[in-house]
């Protein structure tokens, strides 16, 4: 059974059809690739799983739950934790007291101790005490990953996370993402660093216009003619 | 039948009125994105106006409609734009609707200054008095046809404008994206001038029409403003046709329930209520359900940059400035008349409301506009319920009022923002108008709240009463410090700044508001609940609580040292007021005046001032002279060398003007050192050598004496000693750069760059 699935959701702004029926699956232990063209409907799929937009019409699924009419706090409960695209840090507070209340809503019991780790995981420890709005964005949104995986997440959903990243922290992103994974938890990931998204992931699904145009493990995908002709605009 | 006719008419000229209103709202908030609660003040201001030119001074109708709608009304609203509603962008919901409250509070004031109530005024008749046409057997006074005739040719005007024109294109281009129409070479800030014009042309005809109808009086003539929300958010403040509709409902129902109301069938009460105030609801009522009924606001990522900003209370500092607070009271206290106490038992008062604001304004970003109606509540409550006044009835009152907090807040917690604060307006309006009149709660006058049982201490005097209330503020505050530094208080604030992240991270927005509700409530209450003395439901009116929410603003809502300093701003306003008669008018427009710099300064004065303080921590030696000084000034005072007065102006002048400049002064180059400490011992000296009590001969005099020795020798010296050079206010952040840039830098960066940053 897998982690999340998608089956046949689609999104309609007004007239405009944003997502089209997209079926996707996520396994737990693996990190699974979204990637596509700006405006491909990436960003309103990870709503539609994270509960902040409701679907037109079909189904999300975790662990077998449907979770389609869920309100988003109620998901984060099921163990579904996100990032955003344009960060959402509570920049009044301090890098610290972003992690710590996520971890005090997930209830963990040794939550100062939790914290730290988190910070030390990903490598902002000596940031803890700045103000989350003052950050620059490299640092921002691995504190972001640190505050969404304090909620003990078995589904982590990451939207554009090497974005704003230098070139060793984007490494250091991808080894933290193969130790996440190799811990049992499953991960979405949108990411334009193609690099990245090559080297990190076990599957990718390929969205253009709102629908998936291919799937498949890396090298699959890299050969496929419909996805370079999305992203190249090529004769197929 | 003919009857029902009649008021049909009369129902939808109203409703003309309303629709016109309306639309001014709409091309206003879409394009600036800021809601106009001065909107119906704009409409009174011109009708006003309109009868100065018109009926005093005799101009032809003609001439005076000209000059008030198409020169004086555009102007108006171009200078509001431009000096007022401009430097809000990238600041908070909360600070923006603030600063169209001060706007509000300043209209209301300069109209009670020029126009005075009390004086007789020629009337203001309407258009063509006395000439009216039968239409199928029912007679039609000119001035509503012309109603009529305005709203048909505004829907019309309206429309062309938005669709046909350049102007009406690129408006509609700005609400669409506003940053994206920059980028196309669109002026946003041209557009918005002129949709502020427009608007208020729109408010000047409606307020016209309407001062036609009902003559010139300033309350129907504002809160026809709440008539034009209503009709404004059943058109989701964007659509101008259900704008209109809605406008025709609202017009109808009113002239409807006037025409029943005067059956004998109908009924005077309901379950013992009185529901004498129920036609002036129905526009409060309907703005209530048609909030209710609108889609729950959607999460949405992607918040603006909050330009405030507030750090973590620390227990040493807050239990240090409660003691210190209580002790200057307590000090201060038995030297002050015993009307002079009643007046500053009175700032407490309003200190205490305004503190209110902080955990539910301040930390969780939910503006409310209806503080005093929880403090009218808690009055009732503890007046009513027995015990007399000990702690438990106390306890109780308060519980019940946060109760009753949690239950409005619960339909609507849905909304968001400016929704959010309109239902909460619509409450404390509803209360007015159906609770504080009914026999039950302040039949038709006071009652008296009993002065709490403090267990061993007597509590009588106005004295008394003042450490009273000075306790319960500093205990109170300190509560509201506890709240910041838990784990309730780390999700409030996470609710401000980012309510997706939060509900995305498993945090029940709903839960985490009707706490942040329930506990302003409850605060709220104890201002009420602890006034101890006769009380009249016309100081817990809506209206009034508008001023404290814009001056803890002021102060800054964030802190409960902004509270105490907008309770005490206002509670000195009224000072003023009833000390000096030639200042009456000033302070008439003083709180909107000061909430108009909001924009500037979002943060709030009082954080200013804290952080001066919170660099000395510290700083043990400095700390040690503050207080040296201090204890020298009280010293002076008990060996009668100074009088009362010098003693308090000097110690005001030390705290407000001194201390925050020692760290300033001790950080400048040696020569401006020695400048700005003479020039402070110049202050200090003038401040506590003047004997006050006979140089000057009233209370208010003295205060803006101290209020001007402050702004010359506080504010002069932190210039001297000043050594950085100036930061610029609008560094290019946009280019990702998040440190400001001074003014020289900026100016070499735009040379070398060639470009205009």
């Amino acid at each position: 059974m897998s982690l999340l699935e998608v089956r046949g959701v689609m999104v309609r702004f007004g007239g405009v059809m944003a997502v089209g029926g997209v079926d996707l699956d996520v396994h737990a232990g693996e990190v699974t690739g979204l990637i596509g063209p700006n405006g491909a409907g990436k960003t309103t799929l990870f709503n539609v799983i994270s509960g902040m937009q409701e679907p037109t019409a079909g189904s999300v699924h975790v662990s077998g739950v449907d979770i389609t009419h869920e309100a988003p706090h109620r998901r984060a409960k099921r163990g579904l934790a996100r990032t955003f695209q344009r960060l959402e840090l509570f920049s009044s507070l301090t890098v610290r007291d972003n992690v710590r209340v996520a971890a005090e809503l997930a209830s963990l019991t040794n939550i100062d101790e939790t914290v730290d780790n988190l910070l030390e995981k990903v490598g902002v420890s000596d940031l803890a005490e700045q103000t989350a709005g003052d950050l620059p964005t490299g640092s921002a949104r691995l504190v972001e990953i640190a505050r969404a995986l304090a909620t003990g997440p078995r589904l982590l959903l990451l939207d554009e996370p090497a974005s704003g990243l230098d070139e060793a922290e984007s490494d250091r992103l991808g080894v933290l993402l193969r130790e996440l994974t190799a811990d049992g938890l499953g991960v979405l990931l949108v990411e334009h660093d193609m690099s990245l998204v090559m080297h990190v992931c076990d599957r990718i699904f390929v969205l253009d216009l709102g629908h998936i145009i291919a799937a498949g493990t890396p090298d699959e995908i890299q050969h496929d003619p419909k996805v370079l002709h999305a992203y190249l605009g090529a004769p197929s | 039948m003919q009857e029902l006719l009649t008021f049909t008419i009369i129902g939808l000229s109203t409703g003309a009125i309303y629709a016109v209103v309306a639309s001014g709202l709409v091309v206003t908030y879409t394009t600036s994105g800021i809601f106009n609660l001065a909107h119906g003040a704009t409409g009174m201001l011109a009708a006003f106006t309109y009868w100065q030119l018109r009926f005093d001074w005799d101009l032809p109708a003609p001439l005076a409609l000209f000059i008030t709608l198409f020169v004086l009304c555009p102007i108006f609203g171009l200078v509001t734009e431009r000096f007022v509603m401009r430097g809000l962008q990238g600041t908070s919901e909360v600070v923006r609707l603030s600063v169209t409250v001060a706007l509000f509070a300043f209209m209301i004031g300069i109209a009670n200054w020029i126009w005075p109530s009390d004086s007789s005024r020629e009337a203001f008749t309407k258009f063509f008095e006395g000439n009216t046409v039968s239409i199928g057997g029912i007679n039609i006074s000119w001035h509503k046809l012309i109603t009529f005739g305005c709203a048909i040719l505004v829907a019309i005007v309206l429309r062309l404008l938005l669709y046909r024109t350049r102007m009406g294109v690129a408006m509609r281009a700005v609400v669409d994206d506003r940053a994206l129409t920059e980028l196309n070479g669109g002026r946003p800030d041209r557009v918005a001038m002129f949709a502020w014009a427009l608007s208020a042309m729109l408010a000047g005809l409606a307020g016209i029409l309407l001062a036609g109808e009902q003559q010139l009086n300033i309350e129907p003539l504002v809160l026809l403003v709440i008539n034009a929300y209503a009709a404004a958010i059943i058109g989701r403040l964007k659509n101008l046709p259900m704008t209109f509709a809605g406008a025709a409902v609202l017009g109808l129902l009113d002239a409807y329930y006037l025409q029943f109301s005067d059956n004998s069938w109908f009924p005077q009460s309901i379950l013992g209520f009185g529901i004498s105030g129920m036609r002036a609801s129905i526009p409060t009522i309907v703005l209530f359900i048609a909030l209710i009924v609108r889609p729950q606001t959607r999460l949405r990522a992607g918040v603006v940059r909050i330009r405030e900003q507030n750090k973590v209370p620390a227990w040493s500092t807050s239990i240090m400035g409660a003691v210190a607070l209580i002790a200057i009271v307590v000090a201060i206290s038995g030297m002050l008349t015993r009307s002079n106490t009643l007046l500053l038992l009175n700032g407490f008062t309003l200190a205490i409301v305004a503190l209110s604001l902080v955990p539910l304004t301040g930390y969780a970003g939910q503006m409310s506009l209806a503080p005093l109606t929880f403090a009218g509540l808690g009055a009732i409550a503890m007046s009513k319920l027995p015990g007399d006044g000990n702690l438990f009835t106390l306890i109780i009152a308060v519980v019940i009022v946060a109760l009753v907090g949690a239950l409005v807040a619960l339909p609507a917690i849905r909304l968001s923002g400016i929704y959010l604060a309109l239902s909460t307006a619509a409450f404390a309006v509803l209360v007015t108008k159906l609770v504080f009149n009914q026999k039950q709660t302040f039949m038709s006058g006071n009652i008296s709240v009993p002065i709490l049982a403090v267990p061993f201490v007597e509590i009588n005097s106005p004295r008394g009463r003042l450490i009273l209330a000075a306790v319960a503020f500093s205990l109170l505050g300190l509560g509201v410090v506890a709240i910041r530094r838990s784990r309730l208080g780390r999700r409030l604030i996470a609710l401000k700044d980012s309510p997706a992240a939060a509900a995305t991270l498993g945090m029940s927005l709903t839960r985490t508001k009707l706490a942040a509700f329930a506990i302003s409530a409850g605060i709220a209450a104890c201002a009420g609940a602890l006034a101890g003395d006769k009380v009249s439901p016309q100081q817990y009116d809506f209206t009034q609580s508008l001023p404290i929410v814009l001056l803890t603003v002021v102060g800054g809502v964030g802190t409960v040292g902004g509270a105490l300093f907008g309770g005490l701003m206002l509670g000195g306003n009224s000072v003023l007021a009833s000390v000096v008669p030639t200042l009456k008018n000033v302070t008439k427009i003083l709180p909107g005046t000061i909430g108009v710099t909001l924009g500037r300064n979002p943060s709030g004065a009082a954080n200013q001032i804290a952080d001066a303080y919170r660099s000395l921590t510290n700083r043990w030696n400095l700390l040690a002279f503050a207080a040296a000084g201090g204890v020298v000034i009280w010293i002076l005072d008990a060996q009668y060398v100074i009088s009362h007065w010098a003693f308090f102006i000097g110690g005001v002048f030390w705290i407000l003007a001194v201390t925050p400049n020692l760290v300033g002064i001790m950080q400048a180059p040696r020569t401006r050192q020695i400048i700005a400490s003479v020039y402070l011992g110049i202050g200090v000296i003038i401040a506590i050598s003047i004997d006050w009590d006979n140089a000057v001969d009233s209370t208010g005099k003295r205060l803006i004496a101290l209020v001007l020795l402050i702004a010359l020798f506080g504010v002069g010296a932190q210039r001297i000693a000043e050594n950085a050079p100036r930061i610029h206010r609008s560094s290019p952040d946009v280019i990702g750069l998040t440190t400001d840039f001074t003014d020289e830098e900026l100016d070499r960066a735009e040379r070398e760059l060639g470009v205009v940053l």
